[in-house]
């Protein structure tokens, strides 16, 4: 039997670590959060706070380390474990469903009903208790799906409170928010925190965290760097030198090249994820960083170049000519080739092997009346890319589903310095790599900007975008707002320009 | 240079090769396996007329099936072939006999299927439409465009010469079986060694990865499926030769029976795993399994369940291979 937790006891993270396959997602974590307090977890993208919720909420079990209400310590099997021992975790994506009504939403799993028939005025009458209070606009026989977003989120923290959570934790909650619906949310919060409940509170947004919060936790690469046990005094300034630390080891081997001309002209570009047109241009031989949160429309950006999505305005010219960009075949004979963010999803044919992969782009150009394959080029292509990348392959037929991350990205690249090559867009391309090919793949990015190559990095990780980069762009909420030169750049300028301004 | 030598050998070998077998050849052997135990066990199998038999009933379905390999491979499916082959037959027929040219017959039921298949293709890739609606669909269009064009009844054909597609001779073996094996042959080869086929296979593995690639994924998935329909207005073509006439209800339940005989030979219906040689071996295990049972007396109502039990040991098998 799992013990409720009871009004008046801390929530304390002792020693908590994460391991995945070959990733270290959390280390030796350890902090308290007071009842009766709103306490804020901060840090980049990928700095572990969405792991620690998920372990909060019993998504994940910690590989080191526990959780301790009180003098109690927790352990959950399960997120119905988690949510016994009075926990809720509010996420970003809402775990509600569309198509069923809000009471339906609210008391799913345990609808009051006699002999198995729903008992349909006791359940409205009930959802109607838990609304009260919160929103007690929304009527309990409204479809979930016909509800704003906020008014969602509403329905999520009734349910959270239905079960009489203790613990409430917020995910980037305000992502989807409105002002209005944010400063509700806000009072909200405050009125929990009043009660005595233990809130947490994930959000990148200073401002929000400034007025809500009573202590900030600061983490990076999925270490606790620092608890702030009250915000007085405290400035952004501090928070953000704080989030990025300062121990870069020069893996990036960074050295400045000769800039040829302007290959790339983008100009007034708006298209999906695109709030604001954008503008810019790139020149042959040259590492330009994308810099943002995630969310800030630069993988939108990408996909517009590579002809997978249509553009509503603007102009791309290619040394002077203009690109239609209707598809990603125009592209890529156009010589802009996307190595896309998702790997997995948008990269590799997992079904097919590795020679396979790196041949697709450009066999038709080797092929007798660009249909009968020629047997040769398709070998040899394979073995020339293999080698020249150190793909790390058993053989060219070997199903490239089996291959590390690392070497998928590689046999991507090959795939690309198979066909002619002008512009090349590489969204993440570290991600979720080990750090030797890190370096590998730095060193193809550097090597292909040596002979002339025009080459974007869109990347979320400060230490690699400011360390490769000849110049970086920085967006937020899908407009640039900044630009910032190899020599000028640090890590609290940019991610200064990263983080979303008040809203309007 | 030596570290980047060793880079394409020091993962095993062994085990990979292993596994790369078993999904290549486990169903050939099988099939394989099944005509022997047959040979040995069942009495007038391997006698002359018997294996005529067998091959005339491997050869409308197996027809289909290449191109169905197609459809399957690209991470679809199709079933309004059996409406295909059974309309094709009937135009075929009814032209016959309002013109009395054989050519234009058999060219007007190529016709049909070819326009059935960009019709299916232009809906799937375009439309975006689930191949399961859109060819459920065309399956009952189809059937029905049949049964008017025919009144409802078989439609003879007076012209001999066009049974020699189904009934004639070619250096000593059936017409429909050499047209089957040249099916076998010349799709076995487009699927392997020309960009069509790989870019097939691509489709099916991932979609959004091939389009990424440069792959023209709504071009490519509309040839599928028109030279699909082709291929099996070819097969009605050869099945109203044999049966001397254009009967618009044959064919009822022949999709299913195409589409178990791939996923029977180890074609993945997720798409982008697939080989000739899987649809081969899943004809011929149907086939024989269906002339033994035949030979045997076994009755029909049984035929049935033991066809379905290994239709579904079938799909099992290759779920599991996914793991």
């Amino acid at each position: 039997m799992v013990e409720r937790s009871k009004e008046g006891e801390s929530l304390r993270f002792e020693g908590i670590g994460k391991q995945f396959p070959g990733v270290r997602a959390l280390s030796d974590i350890s902090f308290a959060v007071q009842p009766g307090s709103v306490h804020a977890l901060i840090g980049e993208n990928g700095a572990g706070k969405s792991t620690l919720l998920k372990i909060l909420g019993g998504a994940y079990t910690p590989s080191h380390g526990h959780l301790q209400m009180g003098e109690r310590p927790l352990s959950f099997r399960s997120a119905a474990d988690s949510i016994a021992s009075g926990i809720a975790v509010i996420h970003q994506e809402l775990h509600l469903v569309p198509e069923m009504t809000v009471a339906e939403n609210l008391l799913l799993g345990h609808m009051p009903s006699r002999f198995g028939i729903v008992d349909k005025r006791a359940m409205a009458n009930r959802a109607r208790e838990l609304l009260a209070g919160l929103a007690g606009e929304i009527a309990p026989e409204t479809r979930l799906g016909s509800l704003s977003l906020g008014q969602r989120q509403l329905v999520e923290i009734a349910k959270a409170m239905s079960r009489n959570a203790h613990v409430i934790a917020f995910d980037e909650p305000t992502s989807s928010l409105s002002a209005r619906e944010i400063d509700r949310l806000m009072t909200i919060i405050a009125r929990l925190r009043d009660e005595g409940h233990i809130v947490l509170y994930v959000s990148h947004r200073m401002e929000e965290i400034f007025r809500i919060c009573d202590a900030i936790t600061v983490f990076k690469d999925g270490r606790h760097v620092r608890t702030f046990e009250t915000v007085e005094g405290l400035t952004q300034d501090q928070l953000v030198t704080c989030m990025v630390g300062r121990d870069i080891e020069d893996i990036y081997n960074y050295r400045p090249r000769p800039i040829c001309d302007e290959v790339l002209h983008v100009d007034g570009l708006l298209g999906p994820g695109l709030q604001l047109p954008v503008s810019f241009t790139l020149k042959g031989g040259e590492v330009l960083g994308f810099f943002g949160l995630v969310g800030a429309g630069r993988t939108e950006l990408m996909r517009l170049l590579a002809g997978l999505a249509k553009r509503r305005a603007g102009e791309v010219r290619l040394e002077g000519r203009p690109l239609a960009l209707n598809s990603p075949r125009e592209a890529i004979d156009a010589g802009i080739l996307l190595c896309p963010e998702d790997r997995k999803k948008e990269g590799i044919v997992p079904t097919a092997s590795v020679a396979e992969n790196i041949n697709i782009a450009a066999r038709h150009q080797h092929a007798r009346l660009r249909c009968v394959l020629s047997n040769r080029w398709e070998r040899e292509n394979a073995v020339q890319r293999i080698r020249e990348l150190n793909v790390k392959t058993p053989s060219p037929e070997q199903q490239i589903l089996y291959l590390s991350g690392g070497n998928q990205q590689k046999a991507i690249l090959g795939r690309w310095l198979s066909v002619p090559m002008k512009v090349l867009l590489l969204d993440e391309p570290t991600r979720g790599i080990d750090i030797g090919a890190k370096a590998e793949i730095y060193q193809i990015i550097h090597s292909l900007a040596a002979d002339g190559i025009a080459v974007i990095v869109v990347s979320s990780d400060l230490m690699e975008v400011i360390g490769i980069s000849d110049r970086i762009l920085v967006m937020s909420e899908g407009a640039l707002t900044g630009e910032v030169l190899h020599d000028e750049a640090d890590e609290s300028r940019l991610l200064n320009l990263a983080l979303p301004r008040k809203r309007a | 240079m030596a570290t980047q030598h060793t880079a394409l050998n020091d993962t095993p070998r062994r085990q990979l090769n292993l596994r790369r077998f078993f999904n290549d050849w486990a169903m050939p052997l099988a099939a394989l396996l099944i005509f022997l135990l047959s040979a040995v066990f069942i009495e007038n199998f391997l006698s002359p007329l018997n294996m005529r038999g067998l091959g005339l009933a491997i050869s409308t379905v197996g027809i289909a099936a290449c191109t169905m390999l197609y459809c399957l491979a690209s991470g679809h499916f199709d079933l309004s072939v059996g409406s295909v082959v059974a309309c094709s037959g009937v135009v075929a027929a009814v032209v016959m006999r309002d013109t009395g040219s054989v050519p234009l017959g058999v060219a007007a039921a190529l016709g049909l299927g070819l326009c059935v298949g960009l019709v299916n293709g232009i809906v799937i890739a375009k439309l975006r439409i689930n191949a399961l609606i859109a060819t459920l669909a065309t399956m009952q269009i189809v059937r029905g465009a049949g049964y008017i064009f025919s009144n409802g009844k078989a439609v003879g054909v007076m012209q001999p010469e066009f049974f020699y597609f189904g009934n004639g001779m070619l250096l000593g073996v059936p017409v429909p079986i050499v047209i089957t094996v040249v099916c076998f042959v010349f799709f076995g080869w487009l699927l392997n060694y020309t960009t069509f086929g790989r870019n097939t296979m691509a489709i099916g593995g991932n979609q959004e990865a091939a389009l990424l690639a440069g792959v023209q994924v709504d071009r490519t998935k509309i040839i599928i499926f028109t030279v699909h329909g082709l291929v099996a207005a070819l097969a009605g073509v050869v099945l109203a030769s044999r049966m001397t006439s254009g009967q618009p209800m044959i064919g009822q339940g022949f999709e299913l029976t195409v589409i178990s005989a791939c996923v029977l030979g180890g074609v993945s219906l997720a798409g982008g795993v697939g080989m000739i040689r899987h649809v081969i071996a899943g004809v011929l295990i149907l086939a024989i399994i269906e002339n033994a049972m035949n030979l045997k007396n076994i009755d029909t109502f049984y035929q049935y369940v033991i066809r379905g039990t290994i239709l579904l040991l079938a799909v099992i098998i290759d779920r599991l291979k996914q793991r």
